[in-house]
């Protein structure tokens, strides 16, 4: 038997994260965190409300929102589903977690390594994504999240805060070609 | 176009797939008399009227939710967008 | 000599001085010149060769409507041809070219077409050069092409960048002329989310072009102020230099924004362009009105142009376009033109008033205007000599956005002119565009327009205060031409469409608008007939003795102007077309030097080379004989992964496939095939039974999207009340196809958990532990007809199992294969794939008829059992093998029975997969066989008429390898 532990990639396909600083835009990869869906049962949305809270400390977001607070956030992603996050390092079992936590209210699944996230920030940022997407950056608050199309791959766009930082989840085999746009599109801002 | 998702507030019909008449919501009885004949027109005849329409759309690239959409197809104006679920359920589809 | 006719004055920056050249000679222009205003002022009228007569032709408008002065700009790969010299801002070192002609633009050897004039009327290519027939596509059609045209391309590639973008406001405005501007500064001042957009570098429309006073300032003046303020209002946004080109449904506006156009070269990764979607809740359409000409015979030499341009060279460029100017009119705003060129000292030839019986009848001049031929109101003629000539024959609104959702204009008698009536939805008009002439007009309307659209959107607005400003009447009287002319007189000079060729198309019966358009080719070409379409109507109705609203109205689709087609492409060209999904092998595939194929969006490896193998058959057969023989490991990421939970999870599987899910037990896969609800097969793949209310369901690779959308159809639309969630795990897991006989012996090398035959059989599946703990999922399956696996883990941790689990079949003799190698491995099984599931093949012909249950409900089975997909002759899936083992199959070939005609009527089938089978040791084949299942030893004839091949043989079993199935189960 081979005991020697497999040794992780990002998403980009380094050992280490990747960022860029492109006009004071800053794009960074981020590998630390942990994911996975939560889907309701049927007719158990209030059971995993509660469940939830008792997990994460607050409460799951409606339509368009998003969520946090200590290792935990979460964003909506449909009716009665949703997306919670929390640091890597210590919930890479995050499924496992949020199941036992929910005990049969709700469906989980494992995303952790379904997405590739990068953070992105500076003051331009609301330029950068116009260039990106059709979501209305400008208008968009602190805690919300949409999903949205970048670059031909369904993406989420989370507003950690308005006007200044964003989150951008997409398919993990897109971590290149949405590298790459991101790039191009802080570049590109006069 | 522009379909107001009863969730989400305005969304650009790009991010949307279209499917068809509304009426596929109303799949028939597999094992009522004439099944055939039944699943034959669900499948096969629509009417084409040249005015409201009620139409299936699917937001792909937001919420994966199947809406219906009642549109005039000679102007486009939207009149009603609602949770396909709900229409479903309102028809008295269960499981 | 340099710029002999710049003028004083003018909203140029006479402080610097910018070089360019024309035709290969240098100039001297000034930063906010154009490059026609800049040859102008150096004394260059002619700038173009006329379409089919390259007769001589030089601007006649001061923007974007212009047919005549259209330029190539640029050099090398930056070429642009069909460029608007009347818009192309000048900057320093800027080369432009003039086109359609030869040698030179002084001397053009095809304006022999000119004498030729009587072959080339409307219409002629339908009526000449018919005879002999072949001669068209070979001769006449190339020589006709290379003698009427436009610019030609640089046939290199772009270098520059081209971004797309998506605006969103409450209130966009559209033109920035006194209208626009008035509406920005009320809608600006109250809070709104303004646009405002004009294609001009210049914001301040006609203002920067009158000498009209706004209060007690210069009507440019106030538009600076206005913009100054604009400015700096941070929910505003000025857009220059961009021009809204669509409005469509719901608000939406196209436009596109030239960034870089006045600049030698975009600066490195800038875009030149920038391709808008704008998003609007309120629209206001303050596009402004173009001028029109009158015809009248030789109207079209250079020097002849508008009375608005003439005052827009002198006013805003200081651009005499000649010494000394005749005015010709129908109208009071063209009289205005007198007295604009007193006061910058032009001298006035003659002031030839339509109104009062004066027409121009001729024109002299061989490369530009040298005089006019006036006919008074007392029938005398006289000639006058001039170099430029002013012509007003009124005013059309700039409409075309209002008819891009089909609303049409309608005829005011009045104005002699369409004006907007009904609009689309969220739009509205201020201003000239709306038939309101006068400066205080477009400043009333402006602000009123700006007061509604924002009382729409529940906004209070205060109306801008409005200084006092011109409300002059225009009193126009028509005249479109000048009658009684025996020689041509041009309508539409970038199409040379004359009045007689419209006459042309009346005689022939071509009287309605729209085959007057293609007879003719009126209104076509980069101006789109801004100045030419409503005159060549107007003519058609005196014509046919019809009013203009009788004779028809002609509506406008997007774009307003042209649009460089790498706009549209944005930054999808090249290699960044569309994005690559890579697998979670990529980087050490690469490192392998593999050899990667495109599916969809993910790039694949297609086969391994090694040294020595120098033809990609080497490695591929070398990748299907290892495995066979040891073992051999595929990356099958790319295969749609759809997580299904619920308690009612199996029921739902039981639906959505036609074989039952039900009573599938836990830790077990079944093969599933879905139907189309018409009972069309539409796509395959597994479900492997991870609890009682969880499976994974896999799809391929290239209906993964499809599939999903179809499941959340079902779970939403059918059966909204089942207990039954989904989501894509597609790319949560790295998923490697393990497979040979030594497959099992390689994962007990890293597998932390028993995976013996006995306790883990053919079609189990668990959730595993691999390398001392790491969470991953095994299923024995297998697509080879080896004794398979498929082993997923986490993503990141993919790239580290390929390294580990390569290096074990390296050293047990195995090694890695690619999707070449897989189909090879799949067809030699008779494995159906997506060449089978070809969208018009059903359960009966893959040979999966026994699946579909009769016993439940599922999609498509109801429609499957339909009499004509039920015939005794249906096609049937066979293999098929050469008689001949030297011989190569073709995929696409049609079957026919030995002694019968190879033709349609006595099609037996064709063939889906072909492939070098190094486990049969010649080519083989799957293929659909009318009663296929009982035809197994008999000879046919694959005939590929394409390639005009012919190839006997023989209808075997489609699993050429291991038919009973025991190496799977080994």
């Amino acid at each position: 038997m081979d005991n020697l532990a497999l040794l992780p990639r990002c998403a980009l396909g380094g050992d280490k994260p990747e960022a860029r600083l492109i006009g004071g835009l800053r794009i960074s990869e981020n590998p630390g965190l942990a994911m996975a869906s939560l889907a309701a049962r049927a007719g158990q949305e209030g059971d995993v409300l509660k469940a939830a809270r008792k997990l994460t400390g607050f409460a799951l977001p409606g339509p368009g929102g998003m969520a946090g607070a200590g290792d935990w956030q979460a964003f909506w992603a449909g009716p009665g589903q949703w997306l919670l996050t929390a640091p890597f390092a210590s919930h890479e079992d995050i499924a496992r977690i949020v199941k036992s936590a929910v005990a049969g209210a709700a469906s989980v699944t494992e995303q952790t390594d379904g997405w590739v996230r990068f953070e992105i920030a500076g003051a331009r940022i609301c330029e950068m994504f116009e260039r990106l997407c059709n979501v209305d950056v400008r208008a968009m608050k602190s805690g919300q999240a949409t999903r949205c199309q970048i670059e031909h791959l369904g993406s989420f766009l989370l507003c950690q805060e308005a006007g200044a930082a964003f989150s951008v989840l997409t398919l993990r085999s897109g971590a290149r070609s949405m590298f790459h746009a991101l790039e191009t599109a802080a570049r590109s801002l006069p | 176009m522009i379909i107001n998702h009863p969730l989400l507030g305005p969304r650009d019909a790009q991010e949307f797939t279209y499917l068809g008449d509304a009426n596929l919501i109303d799949r028939p009885d597999w094992q009522a008399d004439g099944a055939g004949q039944a699943f034959y027109e669900y499948l096969y005849l629509r009417d084409n009227p040249a005015g409201l329409h009620r139409e299936l759309w699917y937001h792909e690239q937001g919420d994966r939710s199947w809406l219906v959409v009642t549109r005039n197809i000679s102007t486009h104006e939207i009149t009603k967008v609602e949770l396909a679920r709900d229409v479903a359920r309102a028809k008295g589809r269960g499981k | 000599m340099s710029q002999q006719n710049r003028i004083e004055g003018g909203q140029i920056d006479r402080s610097r001085s910018l070089s360019f050249s024309f035709d290969g000679i240098r100039y001297q222009g000034h930063p906010g010149d154009t490059l026609a205003s800049a040859l102008l002022a150096n004394g260059v009228r002619l700038m173009g060769r006329g379409f089919k007569y390259h007769r001589p032709r030089g601007p006649i408008s001061a923007g974007s409507e212009e047919p005549n002065a259209i330029v190539e700009l640029r050099g090398g790969a930056r070429r642009e041809p069909n460029t608007r010299a009347t818009v192309a801002e000048l900057h320093d070192g800027l080369e432009a070219a003039s086109q359609n002609r030869w040698p030179s633009l002084k001397f053009d050897a095809l304006a022999i077409n000119d004498r030729l004039s009587p072959f080339f009327a409307a219409g002629f290519y339908y009526k000449t050069f018919m005879w002999p027939k072949a001669f068209w596509e070979k001769l006449y059609e190339p020589m006709i092409r290379r003698a009427a045209g436009l610019g030609s391309l640089s046939m290199e590639p772009d270098p520059d960048a081209y971004d797309k973008g998506f605006l969103h406001c409450d209130v966009l405005i559209i033109g920035a002329g006194p209208a626009g501007l008035a509406a920005a500064l009320t809608a600006g001042r109250a809070g709104a989310r303004v646009i405002l957009a004009d294609e001009d570098f210049r914001m301040g429309g006609r203002l920067n072009a009158e000498t009209h006073a706004i209060g007690d300032q210069a009507g440019a003046d106030w538009a600076a102020a206005a913009v100054a303020e604009l400015a700096a209002m941070p929910n505003l946004r000025l857009m220059h230099r961009t021009t809204v080109l669509g409005a469509y449904d719901h608000g939406i506006y196209s436009a596109l924004e030239r960034v870089a156009d006045h600049l030698a070269e975009p600066p490195a990764g800038k875009p030149r362009q920038i391709l808008w979607r704008i998003y609007s809740r309120r629209a206001i359409l303050c596009a402004g009105a173009t001028e029109r000409p009158i015809a009248f015979e030789n109207n079209d030499r250079p020097g002849i142009m508008m009375a608005g341009a003439v005052r827009s060279y002198v006013n805003r460029w200081a651009a005499a376009p000649g010494k000394r100017i005749a005015i010709f009119t129908n109208n009071d705003d063209g009289l205005r033109t007198e007295a604009d060129l007193r006061a910058r000292g032009i001298e006035v030839a003659a002031v030839i008033d339509s109104r009062k019986g004066e027409m121009v009848t001729d024109s002299s001049g061989r490369l530009g205007l040298t005089g006019i031929t006036v006919r008074g109101a007392d029938g005398q003629s006289r000639t006058i000599p001039c170099e430029a000539l002013a012509v007003s024959g009124g005013w059309n609104p700039n409409l075309q956005l209002t008819c891009h959702q089909r609303n049409r204009p309608v005829w005011n008698d009045a104005l002699q002119a369409f004006v907007p009536e009904s609009l689309p939805s969220g739009l509205s008009v201020a201003g000239a565009a709306g038939g309101v002439f006068s400066t205080h007009g477009a400043l009333t309307t402006g602000t009123g327009a700006a007061v509604a659209a924002l009382a729409d959107l529940g906004v209070t607005a205060t109306p801008a205060t409005l200084p006092r400003a011109e409300d002059a009447p225009y009193a126009i009287k028509p005249l479109w031409y000048v009658p009684h002319t025996k020689g041509r007189a041009w309508v539409d000079q970038q199409n040379d469409v004359t009045v007689k060729d419209i006459k042309l198309a009346k005689q022939e019966n071509f009287t309605s608008v729209e085959h007057l358009k293609r007879y003719t080719t009126l209104g076509m070409a980069t101006d789109q007939g801004k100045t030419s379409n409503v005159t060549g109507l107007a003519v058609m109705a005196e014509l046919t003795g019809k009013s203009i609203p009788e004779t028809g109205t002609t509506i406008y689709r997007p774009p307003y102007t042209p649009v460089p087609i790498a706009a549209y492409a944005g930054r999808s060209a090249g290699k960044d077309f569309r994005p690559t999904r890579l697998t979670p092998s990529h980087t050490w595939a690469a490192e392998q030097g593999a050899v990667f194929v495109e599916v969809g969006m993910w790039l694949r490896a297609q086969w391994f080379p090694r040294k020595g193998e120098t033809h990609w058959r080497h490695s591929v057969d070398r990748e299907v004989l290892t495995t066979r023989a040891a073992v051999g490991i595929c990356d099958v990421t790319t295969l749609g992964k759809v997580d299904v939970q619920g308690t009612d999870a199996a029921e739902f599987l039981n639906r959505i496939y036609a074989n039952p899910f039900a009573k599938l037990p836990v830790g077990r896969v079944r093969y599933g095939l879905m139907l189309r609800e018409d009972g069309i097969a539409m796509d395959d793949g597994t479900a492997a039974r991870l609890a009682e209310d969880h499976f994974v369901v896999t799809t391929t690779t290239a209906n993964a999207v499809g599939v999903y959308r179809h499941m959340e159809f079902c779970r939403q639309c059918l059966w909204p009340d089942m207990d039954v969630q989904l989501i894509s795990t597609t790319e949560a897991w790295a998923q490697f196809s393990v497979a040979g006989p030594k497959a099992r012996d390689l994962l007990q090398k890293i597998v932390d958990q028993d995976i013996s035959n006995e306790a883990f059989p053919y079609m189990a599946c668990a959730g595993i532990t691999v390398c001392g703990g790491l969470r991953a999922r095994l299923f024995r399956i297998s697509f080879s007809g080896e004794l398979a696996y498929e082993i997923a883990v986490p993503t990141r941790y993919g790239d580290g199992l390929i390294r580990r689990m390569s290096a074990l079949a390296e050293d047990m003799g195995g090694c890695v294969y690619g999707t070449e190698a897989l189909g090879v491995m799949r067809i030699e099984k008779g494995h159906v794939a997506g060449n089978e599931l070809n969208g018009t093949t059903t359960a009966l012909n893959l040979g999966m008829a026994g699946m579909v249950s009769k016993k439940k409900d599922a999609i498509g089975s109801t429609l499957s059992e339909r009499e004509g997909l039920n015939q005794p002759d249906a096609l049937n899936v066979v293999g098929l093998r050469p008689v001949n083992p030297a011989e190569a199959l073709a995929a696409g070939s049609h079957l026919i029975n030995r002694d019968a005609e190879a033709n349609a009527a006595n099609d037996q089938g064709y063939l889906t997969s072909v492939c070098h089978s190094p486990h049969v040791g010649s080519s083989i084949a799957l293929a659909f066989l009318k009663n296929g299942a009982n035809r197994k030893g008999e000879t046919l004839r694959a005939v590929n008429p394409l390639k005009d091949t012919e190839v006997l043989v023989e209808v075997v079993s489609p699993h050429f390898v291991d038919p009973e199935g025991e190496r799977l189960r080994g």
